[in-house]
């Protein structure tokens, strides 16, 4: 195949996507519809991802510590408990802050009338790096002298950790299984498209063309409709999500839930989207096309 | 030239399709090859054309040793042998200008060669007026020479027409015989596969008589020698 051929091969390959309309819209939908099912999904767990994570950021522990120390003692403790592994920081909350933070976190005020600070203890508000271990950190504080009593929601925590884990195999399986799907489609629609054209193939062949120069248009046909596809897949996606952010911001009870705008998304999906459609174009039109060039 | 030297060919549903066939076409040569249904010609035509490889011996087409060709040297041996089909076997939806020069864009001919090669060709064929119709457009003779004009264009040594007038009525495929005949005398080897006893006849060339996979007769005495065996 010469260089020459090369500006003709292309016209070729273009040529080929509107003289063959139907089986291209037809290759066109289907990467549309791959591809908006693998981007919603996409969309979702990335959403669902920073929500765990901001969850799981709020998840902290509470380190109580003994009542018969004295201000400084009590303080003191918080070096030690810094020094844990696992431990990212450790802000010390003296008995009146913990009570001015209780009253503020409940609307009756005045329910509160006479209960004193003393009443209350010392405590570290403790942020912990990865709260995947957080039981096996809370083993290690409780052994802290000073230490009384530790509150810590170590279940919420484990089990955010399991659904993020839970999430990340999803994503996976679920992308291996689309694009599968969407390769076997598209595989099988690229086919029929040359069952439609395997006279002409053999004629090519006939003729003394190489299996390079029969090949090029096909793939180049097949890599333009993967790309078309990716660009349809692309704008639709960008449309549907921008509209569920609008729906979701008319329901007050949705309100919960923060969802990232697309911008944040615009260059992950793009990226997916343009090497998705590529690779499925090429890989289609390079397999479907084997089998009728053993002429 | 082509030839073969005791060829045997069996497929693999254990047919004998030919059995021990040799034979020699000189270069610049016209030969018919007759014969009935299932007798082999098909066979001859698909291993000179490198569709298929003979069982044993050997087929030697225009310098190339075809029982051991590579793979990707066929592309190269096809494009020294030009081939005609009964159904003409053309692209629909190319106009008859495209029709023949892709013939010479799959070989990488410069186009400013294919826009002086073309219209020369679809001028010795007839078909000069009409290079932007379709073939659906075209008579079944007008298709026939299309065809011609396609095996022609990249100057083959070798053209092989295999029922060329197969579709065609007996003045159309007189005109297309004496086509293939006039491009014989400008020095392209001939070999053209026919029932058509009237044409062989009129045209008293070399006639190569086959059947049940062997060569029964093979002379200058045209279609009376094969009927006479």
């Amino acid at each position: 195949m010469r260089i020459s051929n090369i500006g003709y091969l292309f016209k070729e390959g273009i040529r080929g996507i509107f003289l063959h309309g139907f089986m291209s819209v037809a290759a066109i939908c289907v990467t549309i519809a791959c591809l908006l099912i693998g981007g919603s999904f996409y969309c979702l767990m990335y959403n669902v991802n920073i929500m765990v994570e901001d969850l799981n950021k709020t998840n902290e522990v509470l380190v109580i510590i003994d009542e018969n120390l004295s201000d400084a003692e009590a303080k003191s403790v918080g070096t030690q408990i810094n020094q844990v592994e696992n431990v990212y920081k450790a802000t010390f909350k003296s008995r009146e802050e913990a009570l001015k933070d209780f009253i503020a976190d409940h609307q009756d005020e005045e329910a509160f009338n006479g209960v004193d600070a003393e009443d209350l203890r010392h405590r570290f508000i403790v942020v912990l790096e990865d709260n995947a271990k957080m039981r096996q950190t809370i083993e290690r504080l409780e052994k802290i002298p000073g230490v009384v009593k530790i509150n810590a929601a170590s279940e919420l925590a484990e089990g955010f950790s399991t659904l993020q884990s839970v999430l990340r195999i999803a994503t996976v399986a679920v992308a291996a299984v689309l694009l599968l799907v969407g390769a076997i489609i598209i595989y099988n629609t690229v086919k029929l498209a040359m069952q439609d054209r395997r006279d002409e193939i053999a004629i090519m062949k006939m003729v003394g063309a190489t299996n390079g120069f029969i090949r090029f248009p096909y793939v180049v046909e097949g890599c333009l409709l993967g790309l078309f596809g990716a660009a349809a897949a692309f704008a639709l996606q960008w449309f549907l999500y921008d509209l569920l952010l609008r729906k979701l911001a008319e329901v007050d009870t949705l309100q919960l839930f923060s969802f990232v705008a697309f911008d944040q998304l615009l260059v992950p999906i793009a990226v997916i989207f343009a090497a998705a459609g590529f690779f499925v174009g090429y890989v289609g039109s390079w397999i479907s096309i084997r089998k009728f060039l053993d002429v | 030239m082509i030839e073969f030297t005791n060829v045997v060919k069996s497929y693999s549903v254990g047919t004998r399709a030919l059995k021990g066939v040799s034979l020699q076409i000189e270069d610049g040569e016209f030969a018919f090859l007759v014969g009935p249904s299932g007798s082999g010609k098909s066979t001859i035509i698909k291993l000179i054309t490198g569709e298929l490889k003979p069982t044993s011996g050997t087929v030697h087409v225009n310098g190339y040793s075809l029982e051991r060709i590579r793979k990707r040297e066929i592309p190269y041996m096809r494009r020294t042998v030009g081939t005609v089909f009964q159904d003409f076997r053309l692209i629909e939806n190319k106009t008859v200008y495209d029709n023949v020069a892709f013939v010479m864009r799959a070989i990488g001919t410069r186009e400013r060669e294919i826009r002086e090669r073309v219209p020369y060709v679809l001028n010795l064929v007839g078909l000069d007026t009409k290079t932007r119709r379709h073939p659906g457009e075209l008579s079944g003779g007008e298709q026939q020479r299309l065809a011609i004009a396609r095996a022609l264009v990249n100057n083959p040594s070798t053209i092989i027409a295999d029922e060329p007038t197969g579709n065609l009525d007996p003045a159309r495929s007189y005109e297309i015989m004496s086509l293939l005949m006039e491009i014989n005398n400008l020095g392209t080897t001939m070999l053209v596969v026919t029932h058509a006893q009237d044409l062989v006849e009129r045209f008293h060339k070399r006639v190569i008589a086959i059947d049940d996979g062997q060569i029964i007769s093979d002379g200058m005495d045209g279609y009376y020698h094969y009927e006479n065996q």
